[in-house]
């Protein structure tokens, strides 16, 4: 029962650890905006870095996301669904921008 | 004891036979969220483009911005990711079906109230007149709230599904696999909402 109960504290830890960082993340995020510490683009540009990493501990400590080689799988899928929301996104913003200054 | 050991949350070493057969299983699993994060992303672009272009005269994103609710809303579902891990836990190292079922229940019931707050904040919004149809940007905002928290009802309704599963037939191997499957989709939809209060909330409060 011994290393059982290990394993148990050991991926205890890591939600918890997961949760405060997120909460952290999260509580810096609505203080930047409620306190309006930065000038507009710094704020956005702080909140999308701070909503990057906030995703990123989400995947590590509550998705269980990491290097090790038998999670190597779900890494690639998500790895590799990042790249296409990235063309997706962007595309559509950028077509949709575009014709939207050609409708000027 | 091997019963209790799955791969997929979060891999544990041994009973080799189980691991086999449930890694397809989540990983399945793992691609259909995939396809769903790919959809959310779309309704983000389309927001994006919406909140900049699509105003035609009506609310901006800072007048329709309650961002003491977001937070609200934030807290809870951020809690009830946390609370759903310790339900995991015990599915995983416990045979405690009254614990597991415990941390499910507080779940569920923290995934009620954060519909509840959405549900007035949707009211508040068509109360003053700010109702999809008003303009492009507040058809984005709908769409994209409503998907979220249609995609948080239907896992309440699995969540519900399971509480049956366990009471009739107790946590048998199919149950355990489909609660691990539960969590993932649990979790990936508090990292939707990381987009949403980060992008919908917090730049609309901004400007």
């Amino acid at each position: 029962m011994i290393p059982e109960d290990d394993a148990r504290r050991r991926e205890l830890r890591a939600y918890a650890i997961g949760f405060a960082m997120a909460a952290a993340l999260t509580g810096v995020a609505f203080a930047i905006v409620a306190g309006r510490m930065m000038g507009t683009g710094a704020t956005l540009l702080s909140l999308g870095g701070l909503a990057l990493v906030q995703v990123a501990v989400h995947f590590r400590y509550f998705l269980h996301i990491d290097l090790e080689k038998s999670h190597r799988d779900d890494l690639q899928l998500v790895l590799f669904t990042a790249l296409i929301v990235a063309v997706m996104v962007g595309g559509s913003l950028w077509i949709l921008w575009d014709q939207h200054a050609r409708m000027m | 004891m091997s019963a209790r050991r799955h791969p997929g949350l979060s891999v544990a070493p041994g009973d080799a036979h189980t691991e086999s057969e449930a890694e397809p299983v989540i990983f399945g699993f793992w691609v259909f969220l995939m396809s769903d994060v790919v959809l959310f992303a779309l309704l983000f672009a389309t927001y994006a483009a919406m909140r900049a272009q699509g105003i035609a005269g009506g609310p901006t994103p800072r007048a329709i911005t309650d961002l003491a609710g977001a937070a609200i809303e934030t807290a809870l579902l951020l809690t009830s990711s946390f609370t759903f891990g310790m339900a995991s836990l015990a599915l995983k190292y416990r045979d405690d079906t009254r614990r597991l079922a415990r941390w499910l229940a507080i779940t569920g019931l923290l995934g009620i109230a954060f519909l509840g707050m959405e549900a007035r904040d949707f009211a508040t919004l068509i109360g003053h007149g700010a109702v999809p149809q008003r303009s492009g940007f507040l058809s984005a905002h709908f769409t994209l709230l409503g998907t979220h928290g249609l995609h948080v009802a239907a896992g309440l309704v699995w969540m519900a599904v399971m509480f049956a599963r366990i009471a009739i037939a107790g946590v048998d191997d199919r149950v355990r696999l489909a609660i691990m499957r539960l969590a993932l989709f649990w979790h990936m939809l508090d990292i939707v909402w990381v987009g949403i209060f980060t992008f919908v909330f917090l730049y609309g409060a901004t400007g």
